[in-house]
């Protein structure tokens, strides 16, 4: 029964983290598209997504937090190792996270310094995410591959980000800023392509044992659907957004879940090439994992009550359905 | 000196001070003005009054800033806890994580997901479901404070556990959250909690109503903070005693520390000033009552009470004495004023001039004095972390210093910029308030879009 323990929480953790990427994705992609706009379009923007940011920021701290509680040696190598861009990602997270309320509630005349604050906010929260796993994958190690690699997973992020926030702009707006949104989701999903590829083909090539575990027989074959699968959605997301753009309103949700569909396939590879270490080729789930004890006490609490969050985030996604309005408090 | 400077240990332990000291100053507002919400609302459902959703509705902008502030600030923590204190997870994790899963799993997603709901759903859901998203999300932050408070008072008073190499495992739960000093500590918090949003709200309230806003709402809100503050006052000087008593049972040498105690004695004075002199182990410029300190502490004016001279390990003395006495000056601030305020707002319907700027000049005392309490009783903690378990200096990381330095002082320089624009933009508000009805001729996007 302590066999499985960690194993259950290594995948509670990445759920929770994979549902973080997906939904503070879409979050701040809007935020790092607000330049783009005008100020009446930012306002909406901001409200399309007032609504559920601080949730979505949530998973990322049950996340963390299930990475330190369930396995703390684990989190102390890796944060210790990402404590820079740690601290980079925060302070953006609370720049931004802030930035929501003070630019509604300050003078006329500072709000435009609250929205560069969001911007720039969301902007440095994607980058040092991308910038950390890329470091993670080859091994927290700053050497040149490795500050090279989290370089280039950072801007990747930061364009799959945009894609996530063009496509739930195309649902949740109308007009004009709608029509823009599937320009920027056009633009983001080349580069998230581009960055999917080029990632694809380097993880392997920093890393012998991944290379093994994807390329030895008869693993190719059997792992050939998360490519595929990949280059489908990118065709369905692709058609759909130059379908959208011809002015045809039907399906607005397809880009937004194909993009959420390439999400959660690199995360599958991802999690593939890393299993069964927690910290690359040092450190499995078993040896970083937490007393049997209290692992037990925290299933008990998370069987009860994230059925119960799910559900009411459901209700929540349900009662701020359809094209944002305006929201009054 | 230079050595001492950029020691990581210290270096670790300022930043984590400073981000905790920074991030308790807004769930110690949401913790309470959750309900202070739930009251202007159910005030409202009882009276169909609108002055108290008018109440309301200003009210929950500075709920929803605070507790944005509150999340960001709480999502540094979350980070910080591993990678300030690697030796405190690998002792005590165990326990810690649970309590703080708990918090996660039962309070933060609660509260995020129904304060969407309270700020922007209530022309989307029904009266009474937006009523009960106010009562969630008050209830929330409660048992936010519930999990956090187990946590810290098993630092200070740890039980239900036993150490299997080196590790502490958890024998009993429920020995585990109801530790000895949890319910007076916890009780201790939602008072000053209650207070400081009662000061705030009184404050601000007593701010508008000087500069000639004298609406019902106002005059509602200025009522609601003088009297729940008058209210919980007493309570709290009586609660905090309580507590006192229970840290002279389980962690005398902050107790002795917290009075200036040097030496044991029978009929030890209580001290009301002195300069602590660590060096000579004495105290300077001493002020003192004979004989009070043992009988408010033993009930007895000859009683016995240790002195820091029974404690090869104490804390430094003078950082706990002053802010003990800090914490104490402003309770008895709060006592004065309160009872003034609510005896005249009984007798004539509004405050003196005088005592409205007195309220004004004491908004933000509540964070007084809640910093200065915390200060005391995680001060008084040292030289552990966790109270005959775990050394502070054990449990630090070995982060490079300059890698912490940098940190902590974007960290620092952040925090006093968002300090200074949350006051400021408080008083703003209160400043721009306007009538119910304006909100329908502003833009409406433009006006609510915070969240």
């Amino acid at each position: 029964m302590n066999e499985w323990l960690p194993i259950v929480f290594a995948g509670l953790m990445g759920l929770s983290m994979l549902l973080y990427v997906v939904l503070d994705g879409y979050d701040l992609g809007v935020g790092i598209l607000l330049r783009q706009a005008d100020a009446a379009q930012k306002d909406v923007m901001i409200a399309s997504i007032g609504p559920f940011w601080d949730a979505n920021e949530t998973w990322l701290v049950l996340g963390v937090g299930l990475l330190l509680v369930a396995f703390p040696a684990a989190h102390g190598i890796i944060l210790g190792a990402l404590y820079l861009p740690v601290a980079f990602m925060l302070v953006g997270l609370i720049v931004r996270g802030v930035a929501f309320d003070f630019r509604v509630k300050v003078h006329d005349e500072h709000k435009p310094f609250w929205n560069t604050a969001f911007h720039a906010g969301s902007l440095l929260a994607a980058l040092s995410q991308g910038f950390m796993l890329g470091l993670y994958i080859t091994g927290l190690e700053y050497d040149l591959a490795g500050v090279g690699f989290g370089i280039a997973i950072a801007l990747c992020l930061v364009a799959g980000y945009t894609l996530l926030g063009a496509g739930w702009l195309i649902m949740k707006t109308e007009g004009d800023l709608r029509r823009r949104a599937i320009g920027w989701a056009r633009r983001s999903l080349w580069f998230t392509g581009i960055g999917i590829v080029a990632v694809s083909l380097a993880t392997p090539l920093v890393s012998p044992r991944i290379f093994e575990k994807w390329f030895a027989l008869p693993n190719l074959f059997l792992l050939m659907p998360i490519p595929l699968l990949t280059a489908l959605l990118f065709m369905a997301c692709l058609q759909a957004l130059v379908r959208l753009g011809r002015g045809t309103p039907q399906r607005e949700w397809v880009p937004f879940a194909a993009s959420i569909g390439m999400f959660v396939l690199a995360f599958a590879g991802l999690a593939y090439s890393i299993v069964p270490y927690l910290v690359i080729d040092r450190m499995t789930l078993w040896e970083s994992a937490a007393a049997p004890e209290s692992l037990r006490i925290m299933l008990f609490g998370a069987a009860v009550t994230l059925p119960a969050i799910l559900a009411y985030s459901a209700y929540s996604y349900r009662v701020f359905w359809g094209k944002t309005s305006e929201l009054n408090y | 000196m230079i050595d001492h400077a950029i020691d990581p240990v210290a270096l670790a332990r300022i930043q984590f001070a400073a981000n905790i000291s920074f991030h308790i100053l807004f769930p110690t507002i949401t913790i309470a003005l959750g309900w202070v919400l739930l009251f202007f609302k159910l005030r409202f459902r009882a009276t169909g009054d609108e002055k108290w959703m008018a109440a309301y509705g200003f009210w929950v902008k500075v709920f929803a800033l605070s507790f944005a502030m509150g999340v960001v600030s709480g999502v540094t923590m979350s980070f910080q806890f591993g990678t300030n204190w690697p030796g405190y997870m690998n002792t005590v994790g165990n326990i810690a994580g649970p309590l703080l899963a708990y918090e996660v799993l039962t309070a933060f997603f609660l509260e995020a997901t129904f304060l969407a709901v309270m700020l922007f759903g209530r022309d989307r859901v029904s009266e009474r479901m937006h009523t009960l998203a106010t009562l969630l999300v008050a209830g929330g932050t409660t048992l936010s404070a519930f999990w956090i408070l187990a946590l810290n008072s098993w630092m200070q008073t740890p039980a239900g556990f036993e150490m299997v190499n080196g590790q502490a495992h958890a024998m009993d739960w429920w020995e585990v959250v109801f530790n000895p000093s949890f319910p007076y500590r916890l009780a201790h918090m939602l008072l000053a909690s209650g207070l400081t949003v009662a000061f705030l709200v009184a404050g601000l309230s007593a701010y508008q109503w000087l500069r000639g806003d004298r609406s019902p709402a106002v005059m509602a809100a200025l009522r609601t903070g003088v009297y729940l503050g008058a209210l919980l006052i007493p309570v709290q000087i009586a609660v905090g005693d309580l507590h006192g008593l229970n840290t002279l049972e389980h962690q005398p040498a902050k107790l002795a520390a917290m009075e200036g105690i040097w030496r044991t004695e029978n009929g030890a004075p209580a001290v009301l000033f002195a300069v602590p002199n660590e060096a000579a182990r004495r105290n300077d410029y001493e002020i003192a009552i004979p004989k009070l300190a043992s009988l408010y502490l033993v009930h007895d004016l000859d009683g016995q009470v240790q002195g820091l001279d029974r404690f090869a390990d104490h804390p430094p003395v003078r950082p706990v004495f002053y802010a003990f006495r800090v914490m104490v000056g402003v309770g008895l601030l709060m006592l004065l004023s309160s009872w003034l305020g609510a005896w005249q707002l009984m007798r004539r319907g509004e405050p003196a001039r005088w005592l409205a700027r007195g309220l004004v000049a004491m908004t933000f005392s509540g964070w007084v004095a809640v910093l200065a309490g915390w200060y005391v009783t995680e001060i008084g903690r040292q030289p552990w972390l966790v109270q005959g378990v775990l050394r502070t200096a054990d449990a630090a990381s070995a982060t490079p210093a300059p890698l912490i330095g940098l940190s902590l002082s974007m960290y620092l320089a952040l925090y006093l910029g968002l300090i200074l624009a949350y006051v400021s933009v408080l008083f703003h508000l209160a400043r721009r308030r306007k009538p119910v009805v304006a909100a329908a001729d502003a833009p409406a996007v433009d006006e609510g879009v915070g969240a």
